[in-house]
């Protein structure tokens, strides 16, 4: 954990008055990943690239670099396994399959 | 110098709407708070004021309306009543947690079912857990000034928390009563510009408000607005004092009527409270001690102030003009008692539920309810802790 967060310990003494959250996007380092009980799986030879995916998550959790997804799979501390990815995809490449993580990381 | 003016009470509170001239009004219609909308609808129209009003489709749309607006950093007003009450209190919640000084006039109005328009406390009482300071006033006049210092006490960098300024439904809102109306230059030098504290607007500066708050932070924010309501209840007693020194109208916690030495005593809020004093006045002369408790801040709950004033009563009776179905007692009771307890006083005590939904009340049931206190003066006990008046059997 950075600055950008609460100490783990910090008191109510040490809360912002009205809850705000003063550092910007820090949710980044809130990570989800324990709310999923499925995770998606992208079949990279079958993608073509249209970026549906990456449009719909609405975690912006699917990696992108210079307008290809290809290969960069997803940001599994932030997707909630929502599954929008897998029913978006025209191509059907994207598969959500069990368990919270891939069983190699598990 | 005030002027004055003979004013129903709904437009002496939008009158003060104008002297204040807020940059958001978010509302929606409702009996018998309506006329306080379309009469500031209509100071809008003319160019009287420089507020937006946002004409929203329901209450639930009206408060989000207002928290957001005050949240970008704006000087935030609103009025309602009841149902329309009912239909806030989601976003009531969120107002004060997010410590918005959202300033709301509440005509108090029954809740349903069934359909009733006429007074009562209900709709107040349901929303007193959600954070927001309540004044409750007996009269016009009083609806007029609390309001200003509504927006006073919201707005202190020390309190920072949203205001009900309440008025009772039909018996102030639609009677008309000489008001003391004060001169806008005056009234807006006392209430002050509004400094926003963290607008969201400040672009320089982002934040974030309201986000997911769960297991591993939120009771430590709830215990940090918890320790917010000692400062609003001392904000409370020094806006009515720096209001009476301006303007010589001074307000408090409470209002005591003969309570030095009294040893019957009637508490109660809004308009009855001032039927009780005419019976406390009648009483006096024939030499019963009576005493009358007006409560002005229901929240925060002064209760050491309350305990100070009722520690000597020999019997104690405490009016709610609201009823909390399947309590033992009604929350007004209810929290004196806890107060009186809590600070080992003993004194026996009524609780008497009354008009509810407009049903009147007269001086000669506050004077029944004092025969009842001088029995149980004696008796030492009611025998039934509550008592409905002016209900038929």
């Amino acid at each position: 954990m950075s600055d950008r967060v609460y100490a783990k310990d910090a008191g109510w003494k040490d809360m912002v008055a009205g809850g705000y959250i003063p550092q910007a996007g820090n949710a980044e380092e809130y990570s989800v990943a324990g709310w999923r009980i499925v995770h998606p799986v992208r079949d990279d030879d079958a993608c073509i690239d249209c970026l549906f995916c990456w449009v719909y998550c609405p975690d912006n959790a699917v990696y992108v670099e210079n307008e290809s997804v290809i290969g960069l799979g997803f940001d599994l501390e932030h997707c909630k396994g929502c599954g929008i990815c897998a029913a978006v995809c025209p191509k059907d490449c994207i598969k959500m399959e069990e368990g919270s993580m891939p069983a190699e990381d598990e | 110098m005030g002027v004055r003016q003979p004013l129903e009470g709904n437009n002496a509170v939008a009158e003060a709407m104008r002297q204040i001239n807020p940059d958001v009004v978010a509302a929606y219609p409702i009996t018998p708070s309506t006329e306080i909308v379309q009469t500031f609808a209509k100071f809008v129209a003319d160019g009287l004021v420089d507020t937006n009003f946002v004409a929203v489709e329901s209450e639930h749309s009206a408060m989000s309306a207002c928290t957001a607006a005050a949240a970008a950093g704006g000087r935030v007003m609103n009025v309602t009543s009841a149902n329309g009450l009912a239909l806030m209190w989601e976003i009531l919640y969120i107002t004060a947690s997010l410590r918005q000084p959202v300033v709301l006039t509440v005509v108090n109005r029954a809740l349903s079912g069934n359909i009733n328009i006429h007074c009562d406390h209900s709709d107040a009482m349901g929303a007193r857990d959600a954070g927001w300071l309540q004044l409750f006033g007996e009269d016009a006049q009083e609806a007029y000034d609390n309001l200003f210092q509504a927006v006073a006490i919201a707005e202190r960098e020390d309190v920072r928390l949203p205001v009900m300024s309440c008025l009772d439904g039909f018996l102030v809102s639609h009677s008309y009563e000489l008001v003391e109306v004060e001169d806008d230059d005056a009234l807006r030098d006392w209430v002050g510009p509004y400094k926003p504290r963290m607008p969201l607007l400040d672009i320089n500066n982002p934040y974030t408000m309201g986000p997911l708050d769960l297991w591993d932070y939120y009771i430590e924010h709830k215990r940090s607005q918890w320790d917010a309501y000692p400062d609003a209840k001392q904000a409370v007693i020094e806006e009515g004092q720096r209001f009476g020194e301006t303007f010589g109208r001074s307000y408090g916690l409470m209002e005591c009527v003969e309570l030095d030495d009294a040893e019957l005593v009637v508490m109660a809020m809004g308009s009855t409270a001032g039927t009780c004093k005419d019976v406390v006045a009648d009483l006096r002369e024939q030499g019963v001690k009576a005493g009358l408790l007006k409560l002005r801040c229901f929240r925060p709950f002064p209760a050491p102030e309350i305990v100070e004033v009722l520690k000597g009563a020999k019997a104690l009776a405490v009016l709610d003009r609201a009823a909390s179905f399947g309590a033992a007692t009604a929350p007004l009771f209810s929290e004196t008692v806890s107060a009186l307890y809590s600070h080992g006083v003993h004194a026996p005590a009524l609780n008497i539920i009354y008009g509810l939904g407009g049903r009147e009340i007269r001086p000669e049931d506050i004077v029944g309810v004092f025969d009842d206190l001088k029995a149980i003066a004696k008796s030492g006990q009611p025998s039934d802790p509550v008592k409905w008046i002016g209900v038929r059997e």
